[in-house]
C-alpha cells in the first residue's frame, strides 16, 4: 500500500488481450483488448446483456476465456500454475452485486474468514482488523449482525469490507450502485474514490449508472451487444465530448439528443 | 528487504512524546506492543503524542489497527494525539474509519441465559410453532374445501410435473428398498420357522407384514427423504427469491397454487407406490423361499394369497394415502416457513424430513390402535 503518485504512473496492472467470451458456441464478445493501469478507476460499461458482468468473471478468474489472455502484471492467469493463480487471486477483492455475504455467518465472521484462511494473525489482531474494516465502510459495531438482519445497502458495504479484508491491490465492483438510493449510491462512489486515494488500489467497476461513470471513472471500455465487441475506450468524460459513435453517444447522454454539434 | 516493524519513542522538548514508526508494518509481521507507549504516559507529564513516519515505512491495515490501539490508550489517559507526520493514505483511512460513529445500541451484548430461561423460551417457541402448524393445516383445509367446490385455482401442468416427480421417478429406489426389506423379513422369519418345520409360513409372514404396514412405511420414508425434502427446498428457495410474495400480490394464494397440487399428487401417488412396493416385497420373500427354503413358486403364491386378505391391502393403502398427505404437508409447511437465507433453506429441508418421518411413525401407531379397537 502507501499512496505514491497515484494516477500519474501508467504502470499496467491488468492487460486483456484478444479476449473472446463465449457460452458454448454462442459468442458474447470478441477481440477485447484493453489495459487497466495502477491507480485507475476503470469502468466496464454497456447496455444490459452485453456481457459486462461476464467480462468481470473472466478478469477475476471465475470463467475461462474461449480465446485470448488475461494478464496480471505480465502473468497470464490461465497459463499460470496453481500457486501463481492463488497469489493473483489473493491480491484481488471482489464486491458482488448483492454482497454475496455468507448468510450463516455474522458480518464479523464474514470479514474474518479470508483473514483466518490466508494470514497467521492472532485472534485478537483479526478482531481488530475486522472492526477496522467494518468502520471503514461505516458499519462500526455491526460485527454480530447476520446478513439477513441488515438492509441491502448495508449488505453491499459489508461485502466491501470483506473484499478489502486482505488489503487487495485490485478491487472489483459488480454494479455497486444497483439497488441503492441516489444518496447511498453517491456515498459509495465517494468511498470508492477515497479508497483509491488512500489505499492506492486499482479499481474496476462494472456499471451502467451514468452519474457514477462520470463521477469516478478515469478510464473505461464500452461493450456493445450488437457489434459483439468493444466500440470505445478511454476516459468517459472525454468519450462524452469526443466520441462520434452514435451508440456510445446515445448511451452517455441517456438517448437525449443535444443540439447537433 | 523490508525489516521488522520498529517503534522508537523519545521525549522531545516539554510535554510531547515523539513516536517514530519505521520498518515493515504489514500482515504477518510481529507488531510491537502499545504497552510501551502506555508506560511512557504513566507519570502524567506527557500531554501530546506525535506519531511520525520513520525510515522505510511499509504498511497495510495492520498499522491502522495499531494506531487505533494507541488512540484508545491516549483518549483513556486524556492525551492529545497528532498524526500529521504519518503517510497521507493512512491518515485518510483513519479519518474514514472514524467518519461514521458507532451507532448507539448497535453492538450486541452476548448475555448468557439461565437454564430455566432456556426451558421457558423453548416452551414458548413450541407453542408458537404448534400454532403456526395449526394455522397452516387450517389454511390447507380451506383450500381443499374451495377445490372441492371448484373455486380453487389449480395449476394442471404443475400437478402433472409433481405427479411424475413423486411417482414414476421414485420407482427405482422403491423397487430396491422394498425388495430388500421383503428379503430381510423372510430371512429373519425363515431361521425361526425352520426350527418348527413351518417354512411355508414365511409366505404369510412376509405377505402380511409387507402389505399391512411395512410397504407403506418404507415408501413413506423414501418419499419423505426424497420428495418431502424437495418440496421444502423448492418452496424455501421460492421464499428466498420472493416468489411466494409475488404470487400473493398477484392474488394467487400460494396454498392453492403450490401446496394443493403437491399434496394431492402425493396422496394419489403414494397408494400406487405402496401397491408396487407390496409386490416387490413379496417378490423379495419369494426369492428367499425358493433359494433358501426350497419352496416352489406356486406353493408360495398360494400361501400368500390365502393369508393376505383384502382388508390387509386396504389398511396398507389407507396408511400410504395418509403418509402422502403428511409428507406433503411437512415439506410445504417447512418450505413456506423458510427464512430468507441459504442456511434457512438447509434448515427447512432437514426439518421437513424429520417432521415427515416422525409424523409417519406417529400416524402408524394411531392407525394401528384404531384398527385394533375396530377389530380389523
Amino acid at each position: 500500500m502507501g499512496a505514491q503518485g497515484i494516477g500519474n504512473n501508467r504502470e499496467p496492472v491488468i492487460a486483456v488481450a484478444d479476449l473472446t467470451m463465449a457460452y458454448g458456441s454462442f459468442v458474447l464478445q470478441r477481440d477485447l483488448t484493453f489495459t487497466v493501469n495502477r491507480g485507475d478507476i476503470f469502468i466496464i460499461m454497456g447496455g444490459s446483456g452485453c456481457g459486462k458482468s461476464t467480462l468481470l468473471r473472466h478478469m477475476v478468474g471465475l470463467k475461462e476465456p474461449a480465446r485470448g489472455r488475461v494478464l496480471y502484471e505480465g502473468v497470464d492467469f490461465w497459463e499460470a500454475d496453481p500457486a501463481q493463480r492463488d497469489a493473483i487471486m489473493r491480491r484481488i477483492g471482489i464486491l458482488y452485486q448483492s454482497g454475496a455475504l455468507f448468510s450463516s455467518m455474522t458480518l464479523g465472521q464474514n470479514v474474518a474468514l479470508p483473514l483466518r484462511e490466508y494470514t497467521d494473525q492472532s485472534e485478537e489482531e483479526i478482531q481488530e482488523l475486522v472492526s477496522l474494516k467494518l468502520a471503514l465502510v461505516g458499519l462500526a459495531g455491526f460485527e454480530d449482525y447476520y446478513p439477513s438482519e441488515i438492509s441491502g445497502g448495508m449488505k453491499k458495504r459489508a461485502g466491501l469490507a470483506r473484499a478489502m479484508a486482505l488489503d487487495p491491490d485490485v478491487l472489483f465492483f459488480d454494479e455497486p450502485s444497483a439497488g441503492l438510493d441516489p444518496i447511498s449510491a453517491k456515498l459509495l462512489d465517494d468511498l470508492i474514490l477515497e479508497l483509491r486515494e488512500s489505499l492506492g488500489a486499482t479499481i474496476v467497476v462494472v456499471t451502467h449508472e451514468l452519474a457514477s461513470i462520470f463521477a469516478i471513472g478515469n478510464n473505461s471500455v464500452f461493450l456493445d451487444a450488437d457489434a459483439k465487441t468493444m466500440i470505445a475506450s478511454g476516459d468517459p468524460k472525454v468519450l462524452l465530448a469526443e466520441c462520434k459513435d452514435p451508440t456510445v453517444h446515445r448511451f452517455l447522454t441517456r438517448g437525449v439528443e443535444k443540439a447537433a454539434p | 528487504m523490508p525489516t521488522e516493524p520498529r517503534l522508537e519513542i523519545s521525549r522531545t522538548d516539554g510535554d510531547s512524546l515523539l513516536v517514530l514508526l519505521s520498518g515493515n508494518w504489514r500482515m504477518g509481521s510481529r507488531l510491537p506492543s502499545s504497552e510501551e507507549i502506555r508506560r511512557h504516559l504513566q507519570d502524567g507529564s506527557v500531554r501530546r503524542i506525535i506519531l511520525k513516519e520513520g525510515a522505510e515505512l511499509e504498511w497495510d491495515s495492520v498499522l491502522l489497527t495499531f494506531l487505533n490501539r494507541v488512540a484508545a490508550t491516549c483518549s483513556e489517559q486524556g492525551v492529545a494525539i497528532s498524526t500529521e507526520n504519518l503517510p497521507d493514505g493512512a491518515r485518510r483511512l483513519l479519518a474514514l474509519a472514524s467518519a461514521v460513529p458507532e451507532r448507539k445500541g448497535a453492538r450486541r451484548s452476548a448475555a448468557k441465559e439461565g437454564f430455566l430461561y432456556l426451558i421457558g423460551d423453548n416452551v414458548l417457541q413450541f407453542r408458537q410453532a404448534a400454532g403456526e402448524m395449526l394455522d397452516f393445516i387450517g389454511e390447507v383445509s380451506i383450500a381443499v374445501g374451495r377445490l372441492i367446490r371448484g373455486q380453487a385455482r389449480f395449476p394442471r401442468t404443475e400437478f402433472m410435473t409433481v405427479l411424475q416427480q413423486c411417482g414414476a421417478d421414485t420407482l427405482p429406489v422403491v423397487s430396491l428398498i422394498s425388495l430388500l426389506v421383503g428379503l430381510i423379513l423372510a430371512f429373519v422369519g425363515a431361521v425361526q420357522l425352520r426350527v418348527f418345520g413351518a417354512q411355508i409360513y414365511v409366505a404369510s409372514l412376509v405377505g402380511i407384514a409387507i402389505v399391512r404396514v411395512m410397504g407403506a412405511i418404507m415408501t413413506g420414508i423414501i418419499v419423505a427423504g426424497r420428495t418431502g425434502a424437495a418440496f421444502a427446498a423448492e418452496l424455501g428457495t421460492m421464499q428466498v427469491n420472493e416468489e411466494i410474495d409475488a404470487l400473493q400480490t398477484m392474488g394467487i394464494p400460494p396454498m392453492e397454487f403450490l401446496v394443493l397440487p403437491r399434496m394431492l399428487a402425493l396422496a394419489l401417488m403414494m397408494p400406487l407406490l405402496c401397491l408396487y412396493a407390496d409386490l416387490m416385497g413379496i417378490l423379495g420373500g419369494l426369492l428367499v423361499g425358493i433359494g433358501m427354503l426350497n419352496l416352489n413358486t406356486l406353493e408360495y403364491f398360494n400361501m400368500t394369497r390365502e393369508s393376505v386378505t383384502l382388508t390387509n391391502v386396504w389398511i396398507g393403502l389407507v396408511h400410504s394415502a395418509v403418509f402422502g398427505v403428511l409428507v406433503a404437508l411437512a415439506g410445504c409447511l417447512r418450505g413456506i416457513q423458510c427464512g430468507r437465507s441459504a442456511s434457512a433453506v438447509g434448515n427447512a429441508t432437514t426439518s421437513a424430513v424429520v417432521t415427515g418421518i416422525v409424523s409417519i411413525i406417529v400416524a402408524t401407531a394411531i392407525i394401528t390402535i384404531i384398527c385394533d379397537a375396530l377389530g380389523i
